[in-house]
Formats: structure tokens, C-alpha cells, sequence
């Protein structure tokens, strides 16, 4: 009798049949002479798979923002200080493979792959996400809770802080190149561990159903939801647990625009925008813009808010 | 080598179509915005367009006697129409600030040009940019004598505070910002040496003639 053997290919080098499909047409153009103008669209589509998760439980129970609006209005200055950018100049960057380190005050210090990453169950939470720049948006996240990948490497007693870094890759990041470097790099990030830990904070690898298109952090990103977008550092490359509080890019820039806790609070302004208010992206034009007030830790209060018990959240923003 | 000049009966025509021209991209995105053709922040990327285009005419303006200076292109007669384009983008800039950003609250209005420097700088720059805007008439030229020219110096510290504004409004300066600031100093740096480099021409000038002159009394 013959038994089935899985194949020896990792799910994540299989190319999905979209992007096979949108291989063809991108030839059959370029045969047409349209290369140039179809290149980036198909590019960019090519890199994204559909992807197998579970609910995760997690639904605001809000309007989902248009997909069309959260790949396109981005941050991501890897690629460009204008929020246009990141859609258009990341077609170049290529996130398969990859893998990260995930190093420090642990016991098992360990590189972990995409599929490995993955294989920690992915699951799917719509959470909101609100900028520090008081716009907002409800976004459909694929992925895994950091908790169990800090599991899987033994973090020691003497670990407090987890720091994150991003990739550097100039050839690839038209941000990172050039005479005007706008931040240091590698953009860096950090939680204290009992936020990385929270079940709130996951490693995002997609949205809306498929990988995460490279303006927003493909192919693992940060989410934590109670904080403002910053803090949701993309294509990291490096997890170190460390006993210091780490170095994040923002808060080395303007420690009194971008704190290191970065939670999202109406009641501390940036100094040039109040944060009492919040902008939901994806109204459908200048009328159909949504206004709503800012809810303290993105309304995720109930959750998070005792991890901050007895700390003065407007010392520490 | 002197440009082919425009025939002076195109004249008054060449000014309305700058005016035409020059309200195209407010006119354009406002109706991409309102029929919500403008993907992620709309009213955001209107309002950074109208002072984007707000900076881009103060700098035409600027440029335009420089450009006479030294390269000898007279284009004086389109300088009021870039004066009031920048004056019309400052103005609508504002309107899309107060109205569709912060919907006619006030309170948040007023708070905003009272707390946040870069909002009390551009606020400055668009009331002294009113009068400026009301005195671009002949009558006024004519009424007020030299104090119009006076009056209208008020355009260098008013280009000053549009790239400060600018700079000051974003996380990071980038470069576009430097770029705007960049030549803001530079048509404001000529203002300064100008006297200077016309005097060393007008000097140039005199020994020219006077050599030929001299020539012309020993021959």
C-alpha cells in the first residue's frame, strides 16, 4: 500500500496561484510592450500568498478599513517619509526567505523561519489600530502571539525588556539611501516583557486573508493594539530579551513627542496635534470622514490597563 | 541670449491662464476629494497640497525679480498673479483646515494657533498676507505711493514663516522640506547682495562707457 508522503517543500516557497497567474500576465504585457507600467501593481501582488489561520477571538465589532486604504496610506520610512511612499518604492524588497533571531537573556537562543513562525498558529484578530498621528483603522491581522514564541526560548529570570529591530537593506529600501537619512538605522522598537507577553501582542504576518504586502511590514511585523502604530515595528529581523530598557528609533529622536510606552491616550497631546480625537481612515471622501474620540489604551482598557497600575501615564506616555 | 518675448497682445491672455493653470490642482483634488477618489486621508492630503502649492507660489513670486537681475528675463507682469495664487492657496489652505479637518470647532481652532508654534507661525504668515492681497491693485499702487512697496516687503518674512511652517509640521524634516526652505534662504540671501551686485554692475557699466568714450576723444 502506498502511503502519503507530505512533499518536502515549505508551504511558504510554493508559489500561491494568483501570483503564478499574475506571472503570466506580467510576461504576456511585457510582450505588449507595458512592462513598465504594469511592473509595479503585479510586483508587489506577487509577493502576497492567501493564508490558513483560525479566529482568533478578537473583533471591535466596527467597520473594517478598505484593504485598498491600509496598503496604501502607510508609514514605513524605510521606503520614504510620504505616506504614498511605502506602496509605491517597496516593490523591490524581497521578504522570502527569512527568518528571525531571537537572542539575548534566554535559555535557547534560536533562528526561527517563516514556517516555523507560522507553525505557532496563526490565527486572525481585527483590532484597531490608531496612528500618533490621530488617524485610525480597523485592520484584520493574521498572526501569532509573541508569548509563544518567547516560550519557545526559555526567557530568563533576568530578562525585563524585549527589543526588536528591522531590516537594513539600502539595495532594496529607497528610504534607507541616499545624502538625507530622515532616522537612524536600523529602526529599532521595545516592549517590556510583560507586554510582549500580553495576549494582545502578536507577530503579524498577514491581512485580510493573505501575507502582509511589503509597505506594511511584510513578511513579520509587531502589533500591539493599546499603542500607537510606531510602536508596530515591520520587518524585524531581530528579538533580543534584555534587562534594560531598549533603545526605540521614535523616542531616540523626540523623547518628548514619542514615549517609550507610546499607549494610546486622549488625554496626552502631542505637542503639535491634540490626540483627543481620532480620524478613521476609509470614509469615502471629505464628507464621508469619520471623527470619533480617542479611547484611552484604543479602548483595550479592560485588557491592558493593569500593567500600568500605579504608574503615572503622563510622565510615563 | 534673449528669449523669443511674447507678443504684447498675448499679454493680458498669458496672465489669465496662469490664473487658470495655477487653480488647476486645487480644483482637480478637490473634486477627486469630494467624490472620494483620494485614497487614505483625504481631507490630510488636500490640506498638504493647498500649502504645498501655497510654498511653490511664494517662490515664484521671489523668483521673479532675481530672474530679471540675472538672467534678464522680465517677467514682472506675471508677479501679481503669483502673489495672489499663493495668496488664494494660503487662504483655502486655511479654510480646508478649519472647515474639513476641524469642522468649525472653534474652541479646538483657537487652541491649536494658541498652543502649536507651527499653527501660530502659518496663522501669522495668512494675516499678513491679507493686506498684501488687498492692496494688489493699481489703485492701491497709486494710492499708496512708496509705502506700497514698503508694505509688500511683508512678502519675505511671510515666505520665511510658509517654509518654517512647513518644517515645523512634520515628524521628520525630509527632503522636500529642505528643498522649500533651501530656496526660500536663497531668494532671501539675494535680497541681501543684491544692492551690491547691482552697484559692481552699474560700476562695470561706467568703465565700459567710459573707456569708449575715451577711446572715441583720442581717435
Amino acid at each position: 500500500m502506498r502511503v502519503y508522503r507530505p512533499t518536502a517543500i515549505a508551504g511558504s516557497e510554493i508559489t500561491p496561484e494568483a501570483s503564478y497567474f499574475n506571472r503570466r500576465e506580467m510576461l504576456r504585457m511585457a510582450a505588449a510592450g507595458g512592462l513598465t507600467l504594469a511592473a509595479p501593481s503585479l510586483a508587489s501582488g506577487a509577493t502576497q500568498a492567501d493564508l490558513q489561520f483560525s479566529p482568533g477571538g478578537y473583533d471591535p465589532e466596527e467597520e473594517i478599513t478598505p484593504e485598498a486604504d491600509a496598503t496604501s496610506y502607510n508609514n514605513f520610512y524605510e521606503f520614504g517619509t510620504g505616506k504614498a511612499d511605502p506602496a509605491a518604492k517597496s516593490a523591490d524588497f524581497n521578504p522570502r526567505p527569512w527568518s528571525i533571531m531571537v537572542d539575548g537573556l534566554v535559555n535557547k537562543p534560536a533562528e526561527f523561519d517563516l514556517d516555523a513562525l507560522m507553525a505557532l498558529g496563526l490565527e486572525e484578530r481585527i483590532y484597531r489600530m490608531r496612528c500618533v498621528e490621530a488617524w485610525s483603522m480597523v485592520i484584520p491581522w493574521i498572526g501569532v502571539s509573541l508569548a509563544g514564541l518567547l516560550d519557545r526560548v526559555e526567557p530568563l529570570g533576568s530578562a525585563k525588556y524585549v527589543a526588536f529591530e528591522t531590516i537594513v537593506r539600502p539595495d532594496e529600501m529607497p528610504g534607507q539611501r541616499g545624502l538625507f537619512q530622515p532616522l537612524n538605522w536600523p529602526y529599532v522598537e521595545g516592549l517590556r516583557l510583560d507586554e510582549a507577553r500580553h495576549p494582545l501582542t502578536i507577530l503579524s504576518m498577514g491581512m485580510y486573508g493573505k501575507t502582509l504586502p511589503n509597505q506594511n511590514g511584510a513578511p513579520v511585523r509587531l502589533v500591539t493594539p493599546w499603542k500607537y502604530g510606531f510602536k508596530g515595528i515591520k520587518s524585524i529581523v531581530r528579538i533580543t530579551l534584555t534587562e534594560d530598557q531598549p533603545a526605540s528609533t521614535w523616542n531616540r529622536l523626540a523623547p518628548g513627542e514619542y514615549g517609550f510606552y507610546a499607549n494610546v491616550n486622549p488625554a496626552v497631546d502631542h505637542p503639535r496635534w491634540s490626540q483627543a480625537t481620532e480620524n478613521r481612515i476609509g470614509g469615502g471622501g471629505f464628507f464621508g470622514s469619520n471623527d470619533r474620540p480617542t479611547l484611552p489604551f484604543n479602548g483595550y482598557g479592560d485588557e491592558v490597563a493593569g500593567l500600568y497600575a500605579g504608574m503615572d501615564l503622563k510622565a510615563n506616555f | 541670449m534673449p528669449l523669443p518675448a511674447l507678443p504684447k497682445r498675448f499679454h493680458a491672455a498669458s496672465i489669465w491662464a496662469l490664473y487658470g493653470l495655477g487653480l488647476l490642482p486645487a480644483v482637480w483634488t478637490f473634486y477627486l476629494g469630494a467624490t472620494g477618489q483620494l485614497i487614505g486621508n483625504p481631507v490630510k492630503i488636500f490640506e498638504h497640497l493647498l500649502g504645498e502649492w501655497a510654498l511653490r507660489f511664494l517662490i515664484l513670486t521671489l523668483a521673479i525679480s532675481p530672474l530679471r537681475d540675472l538672467a534678464g528675463i522680465n517677467w514682472l507682469r506675471y508677479r501679481r498673479a503669483l502673489g495672489l495664487l499663493a495668496f488664494y492657496y494660503v487662504a483655502m489652505h486655511f479654510l480646508a483646515y478649519m472647515v474639513l479637518d476641524k469642522r468649525l470647532a472653534l474652541g479646538v481652532i483657537v487652541e491649536d494657533i494658541y498652543k502649536r508654534w507651527f499653527i501660530t507661525i502659518g496663522m501669522a504668515a495668512f494675516v499678513a498676507l491679507v493686506p498684501l492681497a488687498l492692496t494688489s491693485n493699481r489703485w492701491s499702487i497709486h494710492r499708496l505711493g512708496t509705502g506700497w512697496g514698503k508694505l509688500h516687503r511683508l512678502i519675505y518674512p511671510i515666505a520665511a514663516a510658509g517654509a518654517l511652517h512647513f518644517c515645523l509640521a512634520v515628524k521628520v524634516i525630509g527632503p522636500e522640506q529642505l528643498i522649500y526652505a533651501g530656496l526660500v534662504t536663497l531668494l532671501l540671501g539675494w535680497r541681501l547682495v543684491r544692492p551690491r551686485y547691482m552697484a559692481w554692475r552699474r560700476s562695470r557699466r561706467e568703465i565700459k562707457t567710459g573707456f569708449a568714450r575715451t577711446q572715441a576723444q583720442a581717435e
